[in-house]
C-alpha cells in the first residue's frame, strides 16, 4: 500500500472502506433509498444533455424522479459528445486477450500518471461492462464481426483490444442512444426539456444547491428554477484555448459559476492535447478537427530525418530517410503510445525543425503500409468518414498521400471536485462526465471519455443521488426564496453590463488573444516564467475586456454575440486559475509538462512525494487569489511507478 | 477571394424578412463557409451593424446544427457534406452567393438563418427509441446480429437530424428523417417488439408537426450530408403499411 501520510484539507471524499474490488457493491448496498411513490416528489435539475446529462436525466426519470434538463443547443441530440469518433472502452474481454476489470482499472490509473482517485477509477472499470449491455439493448449499432458478435479495436495506452466502436461515429451513436432514451422519458412526461437555454448561475441556499438561473437564448428571458438537487454535466473547458476540437459553444460558464458559488475546482491545469488533429491552416481558423486516435492502429507516424527534406513531397522521401519517431522511442507501444506522450514527441520533432506542411507544424500519419497489407477497401471501411473529413478540410487524398497531423487541445481532465458520490463540496451539487475531475488523473486514455460519461449518467449518479435526496424534504426550497430573486438580479445586471460597455474590440478578438496566450504558455510545455507572464497578461486582457468589449444588439433577443461575451468573460477568469494551478504544480505529469521537471531523455518527471495530491481551488472573492486545498491520493492497490511505454 | 452575399435577414419569428446584400472581401480560399461568415460578421460588428445569426456548433459535420440553404441548395448541394464542411475553394472568385435558412413551415425562423427544428424531437418522442430501462439490459453478445443487418442499421443511424431533407423537398416532407430512424431501429432484433408502435407513432407525429407528404422525387437523398439512401423511404412505407393494416384488423 502506498499510502500518503499527509492530511488532506478537502472535504471528506466519502470513499467506502474495505477492499477496492468490493467498495462499489458495498456502497450501493449501504446507500439510502427512496421509495418509488416518493420519488416523483423530488425535482432534479440536469444541466447538459451529452452522454452524462442525457443518460442521467433518462435514468432518473425511469426511476420516477421529476427531471428538468437544460441545454444550449437547439436539441439535446447536438451535445458535443456526438463528435467523439473512435470508441468506448469496456472490460468485456471478448477478445480473450487477457483483459479484466482490474486491467482496465490499472491501465486507467497508469495512463492518468497516478493522479486519479483509485476507488472512482475501479468503479468506472466495473460498470464499463454494463454500459455496453445497455447501449446494445438500446439498438446502438456497434461494429460486428461476421459471426454477429461485437467487434473490438485497440486504443492508445493499452495492450489489449477492448474498444467498442461504430465506424468513426461512436460518440454519435452512443449519444443518440441516450438522446432517444431521454426523448422516451420526455414523451412519458418524466422529463421537461429546455433547449436553447443557458445556465448562467447556481442558486445555493444554506450551503445546498437548490436551483439555477437560466437565460432563454431566443427571448432573453432570465428565469429561476428550483430543484432538490442540481446535476452539472456541462462538459470541459478546452475552449479557453480558443482553438480546440470542442464545439464552438462549449464553455466553462456553468462550472465556473458554481465555483464562484463555493464549489472547489480541481486540477484545471490537466488539459489533454490530442496528437492527431488536422493542422491549423490560417488565422481565420475557428476550430480544429480531430482525426481519431483509432487511425494510429493502421497509420504510422513519421517526419523526415533531415530538415532539408521537409519541403519535399512525402513520396520523394525514401524509406531510410524517414524517422518513425514513435516506433523508435516507444517500441512496445509504437504508434499507440498514449496521447500526452505522442503529442510531446510530435512537438519535439517540430521544434527540431523537422515538421512538415505550412509553418512546419505537422507530422505525417501514413497509411501506405496498411493499404498495401489490407487493401484500400478495408481501410475505407474502417476509417472512410475520417478520410472524407480530412479531404473536405485540406483538399488532400489520404489514400494516396500521408495525412498531416498536429496536436490540439481536445479534452480537459480537471473539473469540479467531487466525492465518491459525484457530489461537490456544495451539498446537492453533483457533477458528471468531463465536467468533474475524478477519473482520468493527469491524462485520459483514448475511448475512456465516453465510458466515463455514460458510467456517471447511467449507473453512478442514479445509485448515489438518493443518498443525498433522502436527507432532503422534497420541494423544501422554492423560487420564492429571496436567494433566487437575488441571483436573477445579478445575472440580469451582468447581461446589461456586457451590453453597455460598447467598446471597440469584438468578443472574438479577446477570445483569440486569450487562447493564443494559453496555448503558448500553458499548452504542451509550461515554464515558471511563462506562466507568471501569462497571469499578468490575462489580468490585463480581462481588464480591457470589461472596458472595451463591443457587444451588439440587446438582451431581449436571440443574440449570439451576447452569449459568447458571457462565456469569454468567464474564460478570462478561468484561464488565470489554470495558469495558477500549472504554476503551483512543480512537477511534470500526464498532460501537464513543466519544462523544469523532465528526465535527461525529455520524459515527464513526476514528484510523488510532494505532488501526489488533487489541487482543489476555492474561490476567495478575488479571482487572482484562489485558496488551494489538497486531497492527498492514497493508493491501496497500485504502486507508484514511472510510467514507461518504451 | 471577393464575393457578393445575399443573406436572409429576419429579426424574429414574427417579423418579415428580406435579402440583404453584403460584400465579402479578401476571404482566404482555405476558410470554411462558416469561417467566411465569421469574417463578415466581425466586420459588421466593427462597423456597428447587427451580425448575421446562424446556427453552428461542432463545425465538423456531425452535430447537425448548421443549416444554411446556399444558392437554393441545403448545405450547398454538394451532397455528403454539411455547411460547416464546405470550404471556400468550392466557390468562384466574384461569385454571388444567396444564403437562406432551411425553409419549411414546421421549421419557423428564430432569427436570420437560424430555425427551430424541435419538430424533429417531437417525431422521435413519437416512437424513435427502444424502451429499455437502464440496468435491465441482457448481456450484449447474447443476441448476435448478422453483419449486413448491423451495417444497414448503422448506415441509417448515421442521420444527424439537420433537416436538409425537409428543406430540399418541395413538400417540406420529413420522410427521409423518419425513414432513417425507422430503418435503424426496425432492422435490429432489439427493435422488433416496438416496430409497429414505433412506425405509427413517428409517422403520426410527423403529420402533426406539419411536414408535407412524400412524392418520391428524392431531392432529400441528393442533399443528405450523411447520404441516407432513399430506399429507406420504401422500407418506412412498407413498415407503416403493415402496421396500419394490423392496427385496422386487430386494433
Amino acid at each position: 500500500m502506498s499510502s500518503n501520510p499527509r492530511q488532506s484539507d478537502t472535504p471528506d471524499a466519502a470513499i467506502p472502506s474495505g477492499p477496492l474490488a468490493t467498495k462499489w457493491s458495498r456502497h450501493k448496498m449501504n446507500a439510502r433509498l427512496i421509495n418509488p411513490a416518493n420519488r416523483r416528489k423530488y425535482h432534479v435539475i440536469v444541466v447538459g444533455s451529452g452522454l452524462a446529462g442525457a443518460a442521467a436525466a433518462a435514468s432518473l426519470s425511469e426511476q420516477g424522479y421529476k427531471v428538468s434538463c437544460f441545454c444550449y443547443q437547439d436539441s439535446p441530440r447536438r451535445a458535443h459528445s456526438i463528435a467523439a469518433q473512435g470508441g468506448i472502452n469496456a472490460a468485456k474481454n471478448y477478445q480473450n486477450d487477457g483483459d479484466s476489470v482490474h486491467r482496465l482499472f490499472y491501465d486507467t490509473i497508469k495512463g492518468g500518471d497516478f493522479r486519479a482517485r483509485e476507488a472512482n477509477v475501479h468503479r468506472l472499470a466495473e460498470v464499463s461492462v454494463n454500459i455496453i449491455d445497455q447501449c446494445v439493448a438500446q439498438g446502438v449499432p456497434f461494429a460486428r464481426e461476421y459471426g454477429g458478435l461485437l467487434a473490438n479495436r485497440s486504443f492508445g495506452g493499452a495492450q489489449v483490444s477492448r474498444t467498442f466502436y461504430a465506424a468513426g461515429q461512436t460518440g454519435q451513436q452512443l449519444l443518440l442512444g441516450a438522446y432517444q432514451a431521454l426523448e422516451k422519458e420526455i414523451a412519458a412526461g418524466g422529463v421537461k426539456m429546455f433547449p436553447r437555454t443557458e445556465m448562467l448561475d447556481l442558486v445555493v441556499v444554506d450551503g445546498h444547491a437548490k436551483g439555477i438561473v437560466t437565460r432563454d437564448m431566443v427571448t432573453g428571458e432570465v428565469t429561476a428554477h428550483a430543484g432538490d438537487a442540481v446535476l452539472l454535466a456541462t462538459g470541459g473547458y478546452g475552449n479557453v484555448f480558443y482553438l480546440s476540437t470542442n464545439a464552438m459553444g462549449c464553455n466553462v460558464t456553468a462550472t465556473w459559476r458554481a465555483h464562484k458559488r463555493g464549489a472547489l475546482f480541481a486540477n484545471p491545469c490537466y488539459t489533454q492535447i490530442h496528437p492527431t488533429c488536422i493542422p491549423v491552416a490560417g488565422s481565420f481558423q475557428s476550430k480544429l478537427t480531430l482525426m481519431s486516435e483509432s487511425l494510429r492502429n493502421d497509420g504510422r507516424v513519421w517526419v523526415p530525418k533531415r530538415k532539408e527534406d521537409c519541403g519535399k513531397p512525402a513520396a520523394e522521401i525514401a524509406e531510410e530517410a524517414r524517422d518513425y519517431f514513435l516506433e523508435r522511442k516507444y517500441p512496445s507501444f509504437g504508434n499507440l503510445a498514449p496521447r500526452d506522450i505522442s503529442s510531446r514527441a510530435a512537438k519535439e520533432v517540430c521544434d527540431e525543425g523537422r515538421g512538415v506542411g505550412p509553418g512546419g507544424l505537422g507530422v505525417y500519419l501514413d497509411f501506405a503500409d496498411s493499404i498495401k497489407r489490407l487493401g484500400e477497401a478495408a481501410i475505407r471501411e474502417r476509417y472512410g468518414n475520417l478520410f472524407q473529413i480530412y479531404h473536405e478540410i485540406t483538399g488532400e487524398n489520404a489514400y494516396t498521400q500521408p495525412m498531416r497531423i498536429f496536436p490540439a487541445v481536445h479534452y480537459t481532465m480537471g473539473g469540479l471536485w467531487v466525492d465518491y458520490n459525484l457530489m461537490s463540496n456544495v451539498q446537492g451539487l453533483h457533477v458528471l462526465g468531463e465536467a468533474n475531475f475524478s477519473d482520468h488523473g493527469a491524462n485520459r486514455l483514448g475511448a475512456s471519455a465516453l465510458m466515463q460519461g455514460l458510467a456517471d449518467g447511467y449507473f453512478v449518479v442514479p445509485a448515489t443521488l438518493p443518498n443525498y435526496l433522502a436527507t432532503q424534504k422534497p420541494g423544501s426550497v422554492t423560487t420564492a426564496h429571496p436567494q433566487f430573486a437575488a441571483v436573477c438580479d445579478e445575472v440580469a445586471q451582468r447581461v446589461s453590463k456586457l451590453l453597455s460597455i460598447k467598446g471597440k474590440r469584438t468578443v472574438s478578438s479577446f477570445h483569440r488573444e486569450l487562447g493564443l496566450l494559453m496555448w503558448d504558455e500553458c499548452g504542451m510545455a509550461r515554464t515558471k516564467d511563462g506562466l507568471l507572464q501569462a497571469i499578468e497578461k490575462i489580468k490585463a486582457l480581462r481588464e480591457e475586456f470589461w472596458t472595451n468589449v463591443m457587444v451588439p444588439g440587446s438582451g431581449e433577443e436571440f443574440n449570439q454575440q451576447l452569449e459568447l461575451a458571457g462565456r469569454v468573460a468567464d474564460f478570462l477568469e478561468f484561464g488565470e486559475l489554470t495558469c495558477i494551478d500549472a504554476l503551483q504544480r512543480e512537477e511534470s505529469c500526464g498532460g501537464h509538462f513543466r519544462v523544469e521537471h523532465q528526465t535527461p531523455e525529455g520524459e515527464a518527471l513526476r514528484d510523488d512525494d510532494d505532488f501526489s495530491y488533487v489541487a482543489a481551488w476555492a474561490y476567495s472573492g478575488d479571482v487572482s487569489r484562489p485558496q488551494l486545498h489538497k486531497e492527498w491520493l492514497t493508493y491501496e492497490e497500485v504502486h507508484f511507478s514511472t510510467r514507461s511505454y518504451k | 477571394m471577393n464575393l457578393t452575399l445575399k443573406v436572409w435577414r429576419q429579426k424574429n419569428r414574427n417579423a418579415p424578412g428580406h435579402l440583404a446584400e453584403y460584400q465579402a472581401r479578401d476571404i482566404p480560399v482555405d476558410a470554411s463557409f462558416l469561417e467566411m461568415l465569421d469574417i463578415v460578421n466581425e466586420r459588421l460588428i466593427e462597423s456597428g451593424d447587427d451580425p448575421i445569426a446562424f446556427d453552428h456548433d461542432c463545425r465538423e459535420g456531425i452535430c447537425g446544427m448548421c443549416s444554411l440553404t446556399i444558392n437554393g441548395k441545403p448545405h450547398g448541394g454538394k451532397g455528403g457534406v454539411t455547411t460547416c464542411q464546405l470550404h471556400m475553394r468550392e466557390f468562384q472568385e466574384g461569385q454571388t452567393i444567396v444564403i437562406e435558412p432551411f425553409r419549411a413551415s414546421a421549421f419557423p425562423v428564430v432569427k436570420d438563418l437560424a430555425v427551430n427544428r424541435s419538430a424533429f424531437d417531437r417525431i422521435i418522442q413519437g416512437g424513435g427509441f427502444i424502451s429499455v430501462r437502464t440496468g435491465s439490459a441482457p448481456e450484449a453478445n447474447g443476441t448476435p446480429i448478422a453483419k449486413d443487418v448491423a451495417d444497414r442499421a448503422f448506415a441509417a443511424a448515421a442521420c444527424i437530424g439537420c433537416g436538409a431533407c425537409v428543406a430540399a423537398c418541395k413538400n417540406a416532407s420529413a420522410m427521409l428523417f423518419v425513414a432513417a430512424k425507422v430503418t435503424h431501429l426496425n432492422s435490429v432484433p432489439q427493435g422488433q417488439p416496438e416496430r409497429d408502435r414505433r412506425v405509427l407513432g413517428m409517422v403520426r407525429a410527423m403529420d402533426a408537426a406539419g411536414f408535407g407528404n412524400c412524392t418520391n422525387q428524392y431531392e432529400c437523398a441528393a442533399v443528405c450530408p450523411k447520404e441516407i439512401p432513399a430506399d429507406a423511404i420504401a422500407r418506412l412505407n412498407r413498415d407503416y403499411g403493415t402496421a396500419a393494416i394490423k392496427e385496422a384488423l386487430v386494433g
